[in-house]
């Protein structure tokens, strides 16, 4: 019996582990692909020979790449966006927990407030008013609209909120009695004793900004303003050929006449800068977003 | 009221030092809290509250010449009945309820699966590596991996080249309707499956070691053991989870079928929340009223699901948001 059941498991193992490499690399495939595409010749790219590795070996796309200021300067507003939003964003959730997380006592009224926030959650505008809304306030091509809309994210409020509950009420009396106002208790005692929620919330708004780009596309008239994944798009949607085509049919003749449109391997050479700065920090910084999704509410 | 709040906050621990207390609160009052909220309830009210009231431009014609919520002209329901009539409204629900349906679904069952797979991994090493694999398209956006799948799944893309090697005719993958939904909701699995995943590898830890050391005693084998000890120890985790995930119902993921769709594929693939950005981009007549009215409907619609299963997750398995 104990033989049987070892020889199943045995069997069972090198599957399981099979199948979940297979997995991993098919995972991770897309991406050595875009590598290899970003450093072949276009005569190899262009009839989708290049698979894992590069063909025709070549810089010419990071040459070209390095020559197109538009990149550069969409690269430093994606970065200017992530680090000013991430920073505003973080302030007014801390200061907009740390009230929300006392009693109905001690903050009047706080039930009422705190759902103030949260109907946020279950209801809100459309586009188009919110279009319209930006329009009205001066927001339409402002580096503004980046970071400000989304500064005080709920669910990020609630989830210190939450943690801060759990804080001993020891602690603040002590403090108080100790003669510290409340703006010092926050940011001196209950900040560094959040810290691993609050590396969390400033990941996940920073992965957030950096990923964004339909404020751009949407808000923006000037292409100069936009972030590096707005220009991304552009780039990629005005050289897909299936964009092209109107609402009928396209013949595989058609599509060959347009396939050259684009540069595949510039595009690829792009795209891959685009995803670097996230795939290189993410490894290390993976725990604080297992802990945040694991300890935090679930955020869909 | 003031004296009260003072009293009860000092609590009874420190009777010795109430007066000072008293005092602090006396002088600081309400103000502080207001202080510190006020920031998030001025960025509240604008940029959240502000679109909700600017919904009022459902019931208005809004032309060329309209600047703002103000001043244009009232119809009534006359935006609703124009989009009802429209056939790719009706077709981009029908559309939204296949494709977010089935992301709902999988969303669930993907992740729990490898879950469950990763947890029987004995090797450290291997189950981090795995697990970081599959949790890194998560965090890239949706015009990098749109990007990369358009251009994987073109004519020429490797593929195409894949299927020609194996002597079978090329496929227009992003051109075809039933290609395109299933690329889009497979592809959007594999991006947020790494999500879930993590969620139930913390749930399965938190199963009692003790039960899977009697069950062992009395015989059970491992199967057995995932079966009668595992699964139902994180079936709450697994209920809460696809309870919520419902009110996404409406959420066919804008990002994803916008950067990934085509004129070609819009029957298949034009989910509301696309409609809803056509009638603006598209409909010069009128399309900021069309495209509120129905982006009003899908909020009122969303509010109710999100209500209703938050309220039948915090019944049921005590699941509370604050």
């Amino acid at each position: 019996m104990a033989i049987k059941t070892s020889t199943s498991r045995k069997i069972f193992v090198i599957f399981n582990y099979t199948f979940l490499a297979i997995l991993a690399l098919i995972c991770i495939f897309p991406f050595i692909h875009l590598l290899a595409l970003s450093f072949s010749s276009d005569e190899f790219t262009s009839k989708g020979l290049v698979s894992v590795y590069p063909m025709g070996f070549t810089l010419d796309a990071y040459m070209i790449l390095a020559t197109k200021p538009e990149f550069f300067k969409a690269f430093g507003i994606s970065v200017a966006r992530t680090i000013l939003g991430t920073s505003l964003a973080l302030l007014v959730i801390i200061l907009t927990a740390y009230p929300l997380s006392k009693s109905n006592k001690v903050l009047k009224g706080r039930t009422a407030i705190a759902w103030i926030f949260v109907f946020t959650m279950f209801f809100g505008g459309t586009l188009a008013s919110q279009y319209v809304l930006y329009r009205m306030l001066g927001l339409l091509d402002n580096f503004l609209v980046y970071i400000l809309p989304g500064a005080c994210d709920v669910w990020f409020v609630l989830m210190l909120m939450n943690f801060f509950r759990g804080i001993p009420k020891e602690i603040e009396e002590a403090a108080l009695i100790d003669g510290c106002n409340h703006f010092q208790i926050l940011f001196r005692i209950f900040v560094p004793i959040s810290l691993p929620v609050i590396v969390t919330i400033v990941l996940f708004t920073a992965v957030g900004h950096w990923n964004s780009w339909f404020d751009g596309i949407f808000f923006m008239n000037d292409s100069n303003m936009y972030p590096l994944q707005s220009y991304l798009y552009v780039m990629l949607e005005s050289s897909d050929p299936s964009k092209l085509a109107q609402n009928g049919t396209l013949t595989p003749d058609q599509l060959e006449a347009l396939k050259n449109l684009g540069n595949k391997n510039l595009q690829a050479a792009q795209i891959f800068l685009g995803m670097l700065p996230i795939t290189l920090v993410y490894p290390f910084l993976q725990k604080f977003f297992i802990k945040g999704i694991t300890i935090g509410s679930v955020k869909g | 009221m003031e004296k009260e709040t003072a009293l009860e906050l000092s609590g009874a621990e420190q009777p010795k030092k109430k007066k000072k207390l008293k005092s602090f609160d006396k002088k600081n009052g309400q103000l502080i809290w207001w202080l510190m909220l006020l920031p998030g309830l001025i960025f509240t009210l604008i940029f959240r509250y502000g679109p909700m009231f600017g919904v009022i431009i459902s019931f208005q014609e809004f032309g060329l010449g309209s600047t703002s919520f103000f001043g244009n002209e009232w119809v009534g329901f006359d935006n609703f009945t124009y989009a009802f009539q429209l056939k790719a409204f009706g077709q981009s629900i029908v559309n939204t309820l296949i494709i977010a349906g089935s992301k709902t679904v999988l969303g669930i069952v993907v992740p729990l699966i490898l879950a469950l797979l990763l947890n029987e991994v004995g090797s450290k090493w291997f189950a981090k590596i795995v697990q970081t694999t599959y949790f890194l398209p998560f965090f890239l956006s949706w015009v990098i991996l749109g990007g990369i799948f358009n251009q994987m799944f073109s004519y020429n893309g490797i593929i195409n080249t894949l299927i020609s090697l194996f002597g079978q005719e090329k496929i227009l993958f992003m051109l075809d309707n039933n290609w395109f939904r299933a690329i889009i909701i497979i592809s959007d699995i594999w991006k947020g499956m790494g999500y879930n995943m993590i969620i139930f590898l913390a749930a399965i830890t938190g199963v009692d070691m003790s039960l899977h050391e009697a069950a062992e005693i009395d015989g059970a084998n491992r199967l057995q053991r995932v079966w009668h000890i595992t699964l139902p120890g994180i079936l709450p985790t697994v209920a809460l989870l696809s309870t919520l995930a419902i009110s996404g119902i409406l959420n066919g993921n804008f990002d994803q079928v916008y950067i990934m769709y085509n004129p070609m594929v819009y029957k298949g693939g034009d989910i509301i929340d696309t409609f809803i950005f056509r009638q603006i981009s598209d409909n010069l007549d009128n399309g900021m009223g069309v495209s509120s009215a129905v982006g009003l409907m899908k909020s009122f619609v969303g509010s109710i699901l999100v209500g209703g299963t938050y309220y039948f997750a915090y019944k049921k398995f005590g699941y509370r948001i604050f």
